[in-house]
């Protein structure tokens, strides 16, 4: 009979592009806004002044690392508040000027909270262009500017992707966007804008927003060190947003709701501790996953790198496991303590593959058998051993009862398991094609 | 652990609800029951070596149309009795697949084996039962243990010339002018939707003859009934 390996167990957290933990500073730094300092900062007494001065020192530190104004930044409740905030604030208030127009550009590999804000503004009269991307799920910044129309309104392409970690050009997209705006005669803060989802990105990579030539950057906490539940939004000065809240008329009335004091305090610390161990954090989280991949090909055969091979956040390895299922090697691996994530039809709630694996190109049974895994400030070299230890006696199992056998090159277009399918109909992603 | 067959104790929902793993994504309890881990963890009646030419009698591979998962199991039958004298299988499938396939070949092989005229009256619903549940979306992973089984089923009467003992699901159209048939319906109310609306979306289409809507509702109602149980 068939049985786990005896291997010990170690907790071994390979899911930081899901969420991190809070830095122990970052905590520190919130504390002193739930007890002592409360106050809600728009009141006019003492207590609301110190609450409302704390907001703005931590304004102004968000802006000194986005070398923005500190009137550009507008808190919310995280990543997912603040792409429907720049989709839907861009859309209803650009979209129903005749002067512009409701076109939106986005591409096919955006997370979730792009893509589905677009899908709401398509049933309001908007038109939706995904530009696809090659095999590495790069956007190229020629195939954006090709789509731009006179009614385009929005670009918004993800800085880096959180499924495969592939860092997308957004300076050379920004730029381009701009050049096109000179030669058709509009201003800068004319329409089209370019947004990023800069959440997997920020602790990792320059989020100079002049740099990057971008009028709207959304930035998260929960992915940085920093608390959930809290996030910002970059909004270039003179570009208008429609409120999404309505109430207490908070963040210059484009957001409402009292400030969340502590989290955004933590935020910030979060922001600025990010920035002073950026380098040094990234060789030495680069030089940990290149060897994780190095060693995990050469033990286990048939695995297929996901991404592109070097322009990646350094913390990311994604990487597809030929003939098993993901969800069933992601319970085994947690049997040992180890996290990590699939893109797997089987662990989505719609049950879908992943929407990245599938744009690049590759077949949905690819999909299945991919495996994230991302590298945090806690990771150790013994952390990556432990893995390289229990992955291959897994993958070894879960090879032996898989029915199929697929190769490295198999393409999309041939279905490797098609007779399988014959009685009951093929999956709906299948039978799109 | 060992090779035994646990003992099947009747679940209630409580002891659904001792569920401890969650989607990291969705924050989701997947409600895996005890036993459901056990049979997930150490599955039982694994095919693991290629089979020998007059081991098994029959073979049936199904792919679940609701991920894309894929399951293979093959019988061997007692011609005296007409007993499942062994079965095997082997899966490209999630953790929900590989428990419930475990425990259906639990279930198939007990006591001597079951019949072949009892084993199929054995339905997706019996083998939750044993398994103490499973979430609503892992559903369509019990049911496909029993297409791959039913399949290998209906192989065996055809190599066997016992035409006339084929079960033929037989797909029924019900909106002539899409060609949407109860088979679709199925799939979509298996793949979690629940009303006319969700069920269009899955389909990717509109209900093109409008005279079977009631229909289409009612099979809808009827597969709910069917797996759901509400
Ligand atoms: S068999 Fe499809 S998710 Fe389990």
């Amino acid at each position: 009979m068939i049985k786990l390996p005896e291997l010990p167990r170690r907790t071994v957290y390979l899911d930081n592009a899901a969420t991190t933990a809070t830095d122990p500073r970052v905590v520190e730094a919130m504390l002193p806004y739930f007890t002592e300092n409360f106050g809600n900062p728009s009141g006019l007494y003492s207590a609301s002044r110190s609450a409302s001065d704390a907001v703005q020192s931590a304004r102004d530190s968000i802006a000194s690392v986005l070398h923005c104004r500190a009137d550009e930044i507008i808190f919310t409740s995280g990543g997912t508040e603040s792409d429907n905030l720049a989709l839907f604030g861009i859309a209803r208030k650009y979209g129903n000027n005749p002067k512009w127009g409701k076109h939106i550009i986005t591409s096919q590999i955006e997370h979730h909270a792009v893509l589905l804000p677009t899908e709401v503004l398509k049933k309001e009269g908007f038109d939706i262009t995904e530009i696809g991307v090659n095999e590495h799920g790069e956007v190229s910044a020629h195939a954006v500017i090709a789509a731009i129309r006179p009614e385009t309104i929005l670009v918004s392409i993800m800085y880096a992707n959180n499924e495969i970690g592939t860092i997308e050009p957004i300076a050379e997209i920004g730029k381009a966007i701009r050049q096109w705006k000179k030669e058709h005669d509009r201003k800068p803060l004319d329409p089209p804008f370019l947004h990023t989802d800069a959440c997997q990105a920020a602790g990792v990579l320059s989020i100079d927003v002049q740099e990057l030539s971008v009028d709207l950057l959304t930035l998260n906490g929960s992915k940085l060190y920093g608390p959930k539940g809290v996030g910002a939004l970059f909004v270039r000065r003179g570009i208008q947003l429609q409120p999404q809240l309505v109430g207490g008329g908070q963040e210059n009335r484009i957001r409402s709701g009292t400030e969340n004091v502590p989290a955004i305090m933590g935020l910030a610390r979060a922001l600025e501790l990010a920035q002073t161990d950026r380098e040094s954090e990234n060789t030495r989280l680069s030089e940990l996953r290149n060897y994780l991949w190095e060693h995990a090909q050469r033990l286990i055969p048939k695995l297929v790198l996901n991404g592109h091979p070097t322009n990646r956040l350094p913390n990311n390895l994604n990487f597809t496991i030929l003939d098993i299922e993901g969800e069933a090697a992601l319970l085994y691996l947690d049997e040992y303590g180890i996290s990590c994530s699939t893109g797997s039809a089987c662990t989505s709630t719609s049950l879908d593959p992943s929407h990245v694996i599938l744009a690049m190109g590759k077949p949905y049974e690819f999909a299945h058998g991919s495996l994230r895994f991302t590298l945090g400030h806690s990771t150790t070299k013994e952390d990556i051993d432990h893995l390289l230890l229990v992955l291959p006696p897994v993958v070894e199992l879960l090879r032996s009862i898989s029915p199929i056998n697929l190769s490295v090159d198999q393409k999309q277009e041939d279905i490797a398991l098609r007779g399988a399918f014959v009685e009951d109909g093929v999956p709906h992603w299948m039978a799109n094609k | 652990m060992s090779d035994d067959i646990i003992a099947v104790k009747p679940v209630t929902t409580g002891d659904m609800q001792k569920s401890d793993v969650v989607n990291a994504h969705t924050g989701q309890k997947w409600a895996y029951s005890q036993i459901v881990k056990e049979h997930f963890f150490n599955p039982k009646n694994l095919l693991l070596e290629e089979p020998a030419p007059g081991q098994f009698d029959a073979r049936g591979t199904v792919g679940s149309p609701a991920c894309g998962d894929v399951m293979d199991i093959w019988i061997k039958v007692d011609p005296a009795t007409n007993r499942i004298a062994d079965l095997k299988w082997k899966t490209f499938g999630c953790g929900s697949a590989i428990a419930a396939t475990s425990m259906f070949s639990v279930m198939i092989t007990e006591d001597g084996g079951r019949t072949l005229d009892e084993a199929v009256t054995v339905k997706p619903q019996d083998i939750m039962e044993r398994l103490g549940g499973l979430p609503n979306r892992k559903i369509h992973c019990s049911v496909l243990a029993d297409k791959a089984f039913r399949k290998a089923v209906n192989n065996y009467y055809h190599a066997t010339g016992q035409h006339d003992k084929v079960e033929v699901e037989g797909a029924r159209v019900v909106d002539t002018r899409l060609n949407i048939t109860d088979k679709d319906i199925e799939e979509a109310v298996l793949e979690g939707a629940t009303n006319l609306e969700e069920v269009q979306k899955k389909l990717k289409v509109g209900v093109g003859d409008p005279e079977a809507i009631p229909d289409i509702e009612q099979l809808i109602r009827f597969y709910k009934e069917k797996y759901y149980g509400v």
